[in-house]
Parts: structure tokens; sequence; C-alpha cells
């Protein structure tokens, strides 16, 4: 078989799963369904990277994205109870429409775009040969570090705005919370809070039960 | 490998950097009673960035990180006023933020990277650094707009604000690969916006190359609020703190220009023919919408929203010109605006305090009677977004009008012209309301004692009554800028 002909059917294939996965993510009911179907995307564009022979991205991405972040985000699905129902009410409703609308765009870029890529040839050349380097890995670090070394450093201080901005957000000093000093909870002296006082059974001042009636 | 000279050339950039860190750490280990001094640090900050952009201005553009970084001058006017305005937004809003308990370290540095942002952005010389300037500056807005988070309105606005941009950077990233990949049919694929510029003239899939186009004009017109992409700016201009919403009607808006520039003209400038008319488009759209739907607005916000979606129809009437005069009329406009929204905002802040929220257009009611400076500040201010002579307003639409007709779109202007007349009239409800209604009983109509805010407000809104009679200078420099 032609190679470049099997290149072509792999990307075709890969680039359907990624895409239906990513439609599956938005419309299975089931959130840790969802979760899942989403990290069936991340794997097949993984796979497309490989294709492209960008073996550094693809793992970087299944180990971070897939490895990590997704099971940090299985674990809080698992956690949250919100009711699927209500909110997709409306998107089923749209839905057919919505589809209709988009596949019809699908079709017509296709058609647009499609018919003169095939003729150009499927791969650039890889960037790694051309700048005289043994593989990708080296590349990438050589290119981070010296023609993308201004987007790299901004991309630095979006993360940067990331943290700032959380924290901004979520740690709030609130006036009707409770909070505990441990330090404080661990200087107590018992005799400060229980005092031991004794006393009669029954206080003298008090009078007694009232009496049953009679019959 | 980058060098001394491009290191002195970001100086600004990089002494920004460097403030917005120090002002972080200065939060975290001041002492309460400390805190009030941010406000003043932060203020000198801007300024100092201000007098590095200008000393440190190049003879002619130069460019640095191998083309990633372009300082020419379009860059420096536009920085030199986000920064300005920015520092204006920083001197109103802080009475605002002390009667709500909002002043931290937080608010101050957030706004000094967003304005990071905004220099990054209109100095971008690579589509990457175009993207993430642009993320830098939003993600920034987003976490600003949801500050006061105990309020109901802001989380809201800032989470819809959220999804939606983070559609429109989807759109412009998407339009960007498909350019990207164009420029690698027939050629060596590139980022780089110069090399960018004649790859129609080889590229083998020039359709790929216009389907980029329109993605990222979508994503342009989604950043500068541009109908049919301006669901979000009414929300998000009601919902955040008056203070964010002012930094978001002014230094967003420059930003949004110099991106517009950067990816159109710099970039996909051998297409003119095909942008142009979807620009005109926009603008028409925005026209109609924003003028047509200020006019039923109560709320003054929502009602300066709108004329910001109008306001930003008459900037792409500029940008549609597609040509350097076009270019020169439609950065005096964005300044223009930028300083007519920080002034109209900055009266509603200066009546706002603790427990009143200066909103409704009704609470003007008679305010001419409260305080007659501030009703004069405010009529400037009215007047010149409705773009009555003298005022600055006045003079950025006709020099948009005149770029659109030397640019054989005689039809683009008469539509201009047309809702111009119509968007008189929600301008000018504000001014009647003031002046000739009469207070409601017990209104606690008050002015803030803020010495700064009063007098930095007056040169503010004096300035547009003084750059309507002398417009030249700016007007020059603007033009000087596109080489006219």
């Amino acid at each position: 078989m032609n190679p470049q002909l099997l290149q072509l059917i792999c990307f075709y294939a890969f680039g359907f799963v990624t895409a239906a996965a990513a439609l599956s993510v938005i419309t299975l009911k089931n959130s840790v369904h969802a979760v899942l179907a989403l990290v069936l995307t991340f794997f097949s564009a993984a796979c497309l990277w490989l294709l492209l022979e960008a073996e550094f991205l693809a793992l970087a991405l299944i180990v971070v994205y897939v490895g990590a972040v997704m099971v940090l985000f299985l674990f809080v699905v698992m956690m949250l109870d919100i009711d699927q129902e209500k909110l997709r009410e409306g998107f089923v409703k749209f839905l057919p429409v919505g589809l209709i609308v988009a596949a019809v765009m699908l079709v017509e870029m296709l058609g647009l775009i499609g018919v003169r890529a095939m003729q150009a040839k499927v791969m650039g050349a890889d960037p790694a040969l051309a700048a005289g380097m043994s593989n990708n890995t080296e590349w990438l670090g050589h290119a981070l570090y010296t023609k993308f070394l201004l987007p790299f450093e901004i991309a630095a201080l979006i993360l940067t705005v990331g943290i700032v901005a959380a924290v901004a957000l979520t740690l709030r000093e609130r006036r009707d919370a409770r909070y505990e000093s441990a330090s404080q909870q661990v200087k107590v002296n018992p005799r400060d809070r229980v005092r031991i006082v004794k006393m009669a059974a029954v206080r003298p001042d008090e009078p007694t039960a009232p009496q049953e009636p009679q019959p | 490998m980058p060098t001394l000279n491009d290191i002195l050339i970001l100086l600004p950039e990089f002494y920004l950097v460097g403030a917005a860190c120090v002002l972080l750490l200065a939060d975290a280990f001041m002492r309460p009673a400390q805190r009030p001094w941010l406000h003043w640090i932060s203020i000198a900050v801007l300024l100092v960035a201000i007098y590095l952009v200008i000393a440190g201005q190049p003879p002619q553009a130069v460019t640095a990180f191998g083309g990633m970084f372009v300082r020419d001058d379009v860059a420096e006017i536009l920085k030199v006023f986000a920064l300005g305005t920015t520092a204006m937004v920083f001197v109103y809003a802080r009475p605002y933020l002390i009667d709500r308990k909002l002043v931290s370290g937080e608010f101050y540095t957030l706004m000094i990277f967003a304005v990071l942002g905004i220099m990054l952005l209109v100095s971008a010389g690579n589509l990457v650094t175009v993207y993430l300037g642009l993320e830098l500056l939003s993600l920034s807005s987003y976490a600003l707009v949801a500050l006061n988070r105990d309020a109901k309105l802001p989380p809201e606005a800032a989470i819809k604000y959220f999804v939606l941009g983070a559609l429109a950077s989807g759109m412009l990233l998407y339009g960007m690969s498909m350019v990207y990949g164009a420029s690698g049919m027939g050629g060596t694929p590139t980022l780089d916006l110069a090399q960018l510029h004649n790859v129609m003239s080889y590229t083998t899939a020039p359709t790929l190359l216009l389907f980029g186009l329109v993605f990222m004009v979508v994503g342009v017109g989604f950043k500068l609020g541009a109908a049919p992409f301006h669901m979000w700016i009414p929300d998000v201009y009601q919902g955040a703190p008056t203070p964010v919403t002012t930094f978001i009607a002014s230094g967003s808006k420059l930003a949004a220009f110099g991106m517009a520039y950067r990816l159109l003209d710099a970039g996909m400038g051998d297409l003119s023919q095909h942008w142009q008319l979807m620009l005109a488009v926009l603008a028409v759209v925005s026209l109609a919408i924003g003028n047509l739907v200020a006019i039923v607005q109560t709320n003054l916000k929502r009602m300066l929203a709108y004329s910001t979606i109008s306001h930003m129809g008459y900037l792409l009437l500029g940008l549609s010109a597609a040509g350097p005069e076009g270019y020169a009329a439609a950065m005096f406009y964005a300044i223009c605006y930028a300083l007519m929204g920080v002034a109209a905002f900055g009266v509603m802040l200066a009546l706002t305090r603790a427990g009143f929220e200066c909103e409704e257009i009704a609470d003007l009611k008679g305010l001419n009677q409260k305080s007659p400076w501030m009703a004069f500040l405010m009529l400037l201010a009215m007047f010149s977004l409705a773009g009555v002579p003298p005022l600055f307003g006045f003079w950025a639409k006709v020099l948009v009008l005149e770029a659109a007709i030397h640019a054989n779109m005689l039809w683009l202007a008469i539509v201009g012209i047309v809702f111009a007349i119509i968007g008189l009239y929600y301008y000018l409800y504000v001014v009647k309301v003031m002046y000739f209604d009469e207070p409601v009983a017990g209104s606690e109509l008050r002015v803030q004692p803020d010495k700064p805010l009063r007098m930095v407000l007056s040169l503010n809104a004096l300035s547009l009554l003084v750059l309507g009679l002398y417009w030249g200078p700016l007007l020059g420099w603007c033009r000087r800028a596109f080489g006219l």
C-alpha cells in the first residue's frame, strides 16, 4: 500500500474520531461520559500530532491533559450533583436545526478547501530536519528559547494572571464564616473552659414539684 | 538569540512586568494602614511607563525578537493613550473602591497586566504575539469584571464575557491556523505578519486564506464589540464594577483598533478588497443596532454600552476605507472615543457612593441644581459622544466620514450621517434630564468629595472641548504615524 495513502486514511480516521468525540462531549447526557469523551478527543488529537511527527507534543498532551487534568476533572464531575436534564432541555430542542446548519457549513468548507488541498502534498517538511536537528523535541526546545522566546514569556505572564485572578476571586475573608485558630486551640487550659461546681441535687429555694391532683 | 537591543526596545513592557510583580509583593507585605499607598504607587507606575514609551521612541519603526514585536509610531500613540486613560481610571476608581471595600493589590495588578496586554497587542508583529497579547488582556478583564463577587450582577457578567470571549478566541485561532496553512501551500509556512502580507500572491490555496480571513474578522469584530458580535457588551458594561467598565470602554477599544490594524493591514493588506466589504457590513449593522437600541434604554450604563456599539461602527467606517487616511481617521476616532468614554463613566463614578449606585438615567434628574459643574462636564461628554460641533467627537466623526467618501463609499458615509442624527436623541435626552427635570424629592444625588477625582475629571471633560478646538496637532500625529 502506498504509505502516503495510508497516512491520509489515518489522518481522516483520527480527524473523524476527534470531531465525533468532541461532539459527544457536548451532547452526552451523563457528565462522566462527557468527560470520558473529552479524553478520547485529546487522545485522537495526540494521534494526529504523532502523524505529523510531533512526538513530544503528542506525549505531553496525553501525559498532562489525559493523565492529570482530565482525571481531576472526572473527580470534580463525580462530586458535583447537577440536574443535567433541565440544562439540556433547550439544547435538545434546537439540536436538529443546529446540526443541519453545521452539516451544511461543513460540506461547503470541505468542498471548497478539500478539493484544492488534495493537490498539495499531504505533509510539510519536518522543521526539525530542515533545521539540521535529529528530532522534534530538540527542535521544539531550541525554537521555544530562541525564535519564540517572547511569546513563551508572555504565556508565563498569562499563567501569572491566572493565579492572581484565581486568588483574588476565591480567597475572601467572610464575616459570616467561622474559622478555627489551631494555635489558640492548643493553648487552651482546661480550667478556663470547664468549671466544676459542687451543688445540691435539688435547689433549696426552688418550690417542690406540683402535686398530682388526687382522684 | 535576543540581544540587549531587543530588550531596550521592549523596555516599557519589561518595566511594567517588573512593576506589576513588585506591586503584588508589596500588597502581600503591606500593613492594612499602608494599603492606600498602593493607589498612588500604581498611578506613578503608569506615568513612568508613559515616560519610557515617549522617551524611548525610535526614529523609525524597529522590530525586536525576530519580528515578534514591532515598535512604530502607531503603537507608541496607542500605548500612550492606553496608559493615560488607565491612569485616569485609577484616579476615578478610588472612592468607588473604598466605598465598596474592593481596594486590593489584585485590582491594580490585574489592571496593569491588562494594560501590558494592550501594549503587546498593539505592537504585535506575529500571529502568536497577537493572540497572546489578546489573551493577557482578556483574562485580566474577565477577572476584573468578577472582582466584586458578592454582588449579584458581576459574576453573571463575567461568565458571559468569559464564554463569549473564549468562543471569539477560538474563531480567531481557527482563522489564524487557516492563514498559516495557506501560507504553507506554495511557500514556507509563516506566522509573521510582515511575511503574511504577500501570501495571496503565491499561495496555491487562496480560498483557504479567505476562509481564515473571515474568521479573523469575526474575532476582531468581537473584540471591537461590533454588531452582530456585540451580545456581551450591554451585560458586561452593566454588570462590571463601574471602574472596570470604564477601562473596557477606553483602553480595550484602543487595543481592539490596534489589533484590527495589525491583523488586517499589516497581515492581510493584500486582501483589502475582500475585507473592506466585510467591515462595511459590520459598520452598518453596528450603527443601526447600536443607535436604535440605545434609544429605549433606561439604564445609563446599558445606554452607553449600545452607544459604544454605534461608535465602533464609525471606527469600522474608517478602517474599511483601507488606506492610510482611513487608518489615521480610525485611530483618531479610537483615541477620541477612549477620552469621551472615560469622561462619561467618570461622571457616573463621581456621583456614585456607598449605598448609592448612579446607574439609571433617572438618577441624574435635576443634576444641574445640585451640582452645575458636574452637569456641565456630563453635558460636554454627551455632546461630544453625539458629535456636536465644536467638540472633539464632531471632528472624529467628520474625519471617518471623509475617509469613507474618499474611498468611494459614499453610501456608507450617508448611513453614518443618518445614524448620527438618530443617535442625537438619546444623548440629548440625558442632557434634558439633567437640566430641565426637577430633582426627585428625597434624592440623595451628591458629588464625591474626592479632590483628585474632581480635578482630573474636569480636565478630562474640558480636554474634549479643547481638543475640539485644537485638534490639529493630535490629528497630525495620527497621520504621520501612517506616513501621511
